[in-house]
């Protein structure tokens, strides 16, 4: 029995409308980047960059923003990375494989699902409120570390089970005690690859709104302290196109947060390469 | 006839329920090299690996008989198994330096155990590098990376990590099985050289490998020594059948 469509005509067709679905995804990309640069293009301007804002932003500049936005993720990092990192080592190295492990793995996918805005609601009651560190870069950082914690965890894990186990052979046969092999082998190893996860995680995070808006507040002012209020780039740009104060700066706010996002993706990306070589081959 | 360094009494090991090695008793002589054939799965590297407790790392390994170290029980209670890994060095199948520069893995062992001297430290990498016949070829590039350096030389890289802890007795455990021909001559020429200094004990696949470089040879079979004697008689004149069959390479 012969089909209707022969063999090559349907490799054809299949080769024909893959190429169309990758081109589809491809200029939805370019057609937004493109959009918005157009749009944004016209602000764009130096000191647009170093300038405060006035008038609720429909004037001046978006620094204080630029500012805040470096702030929230520092805190956001150099919470989340020591955390995470550990927990990922636990897991990884020590926690022997049975129900724990499963209960804690289950716990972190969990906090992975959670909707950024209920996050950002806890961080209100429990950082903003509770722990009185008021609308803060503090409270608005640390909600972020719960965001980002488990994206963190997970790579971190993964980074580390990647470790070829004759590392691990290798320097316990020298008579390397578990936390030595651990501390000076697996994790360097592991290094390059959890960096580029991280770099992506804070990737992700820079562009959170739900969580800050009620954590780290909506001061135009610059920071002067960890415990001052900031307004982050994603919700400047949201009130500056929901509240009608400045289309065209809105547009320009959204150009630079994406400069920002790729940015650190291409940091990722280089860190990847420089690190590549020195992983173990075979 | 030299002292007896390693002596193995009766010892079984399970992997859960599996049997893996039974009643085995050998004694292995210092500062000679005795090799251990037999085909996959014969429980060899098993064997080679209670020695330094690397199997303590596995779960469900369970070991009874008594294996002994300079007299000590190497599973005793006492017995501390960081302690006997220095004393005992390692040197697996596949070469796996550390991601890190030649010079910073010789110095690991060393660093590991407390050592911070930086001329110490670089006058133990140079002998270590010379002991292992590397030193030649490797000796203006301590900074570089060692997994850059070909498949033998990183393998000579690892026993020069071993040896730059001090150790009495170095494990091989099939190091030549991911190298070519000619890596595994410098081995071999390597291996005859560190028996002046060490005992040593190798698995190998590859029976001309252990007839060249061991004094004493042990064959083991489904988990079983079979047969244990000097090298010679085992190759030229074995008692069993089965030895004879294996080695005249009617299985395997």
């Amino acid at each position: 029995m012969t089909s209707l469509i022969s063999p090559a005509t349907s490799d054809k067709a299949a080769k024909v409308m893959l190429w169309v679905s990758a081109s589809i995804a491809i200029l939805t990309l370019l057609f937004i980047l493109g959009y918005i640069v157009v749009q944004g293009l016209p602000v764009l301007t130096l000191s647009f960059l170093l300038e405060s804002p006035r008038l609720s932003g429909a004037e001046g500049g978006i620094l204080p923003a630029i500012v805040g936005t470096f702030c929230l993720m520092l805190v956001a990092l150099l919470s989340a990375v020591p955390i995470g990192i550990g927990a990922a080592i636990y897991l990884a190295e020590y926690a022997p494989v049975g129900v724990v492990t499963r209960i804690i793995s289950f716990g972190v996918e969990c906090l992975a699902g959670i909707p950024s805005i209920v996050i950002g609601l806890f961080g209100y009651a429990f950082l903003v409120i509770y722990l009185g560190f008021g609308f803060s870069i503090i409270s608005g950082g640390l909600a972020l570390m719960f965001m980002i914690l488990p994206w963190v965890v997970r790579v971190s894990e993964e980074s580390l089970k990647a470790v070829p186990g004759g590392l691990r052979e290798g320097s316990f046969a020298l008579g390397a005690t578990k936390w030595q092999t651990v501390s000076r082998v697996v994790l360097p190893s592991a290094v390059p690859s959890i960096t580029t996860g991280v770099i992506l995680g804070v990737g992700k995070a820079i562009g959170e709104t739900a969580v800050i808006m009620f954590t780290a507040g909506s001061s135009l002012l610059m920071p002067t302290s960890f415990f001052d209020p900031v307004r982050a780039l994603p919700y400047h740009l949201y009130i500056l196109a929901s509240e009608g104060i400045s289309d065209p700066m809105a547009y320009g706010s959204s150009v630079v947060l994406l400069v920002m996002v790729l940015v650190i993706n291409l940091a990722a990306v280089a860190i990847q390469r420089h690190y590549g070589r020195h992983h173990v081959r075979n | 006839m030299s002292e007896i360094e390693i002596e193995s009494r009766n010892l079984d090991l399970w992997y859960g329920s599996a049997q893996a090695l039974k009643k085995i008793s050998m004694a292995m002589p210092e500062k000679k090299v005795t090799a251990i054939i037999g085909p996959s799965g014969c429980g060899k590297s098993t064997f080679i690996r209670c020695i330094n407790r690397m199997n303590d790392l596995v779960k469900g390994c369970r070991i009874t008989g008594e294996l002994l170290f300079e007299g000590a029980d190497i599973y005793g209670n006492d017995m501390d198994a960081v302690e006997l890994r220095k004393k005992i060095g390692m040197v697996f199948q596949k070469p796996n330096p550390f991601p890190m520069s030649i010079y910073d893995n010789i110095a690991y062992g060393p660093r590991v155990h407390g050592l911070r001297n930086k001329e110490e430290l670089d006058r133990i990498v140079e002998e270590s590098l010379k002991a292992s016949a590397l030193w030649d070829e490797v000796g203006d590039l301590l900074d570089q990376s060692a997994v850059d350096l070909s498949g033998g030389q990183q393998q000579r890289l690892c026993i020069a990590r071993t040896l730059a802890v001090k150790p009495k007795v170095i494990l091989f455990d099939e190091p030549c099985s991911a190298l070519d021909p000619i890596s595994t001559a410098k081995i071999e020429d390597l291996i005859n050289m560190l028996k002046h200094d060490y005992t040593i004990v190798i698995v190998t696949h590859n029976m001309q490998q252990a007839a060249r470089v061991s004094d004493h040879t042990a064959f083991f079979l489904l988990g079983e020594l079979v047969e244990f004697g000097k090298t010679k008689q085992i190759f030229e004149l074995p008692d069993k059948k089965s030895t004879e069959d294996y080695i005249t390479g009617r299985f395997g």
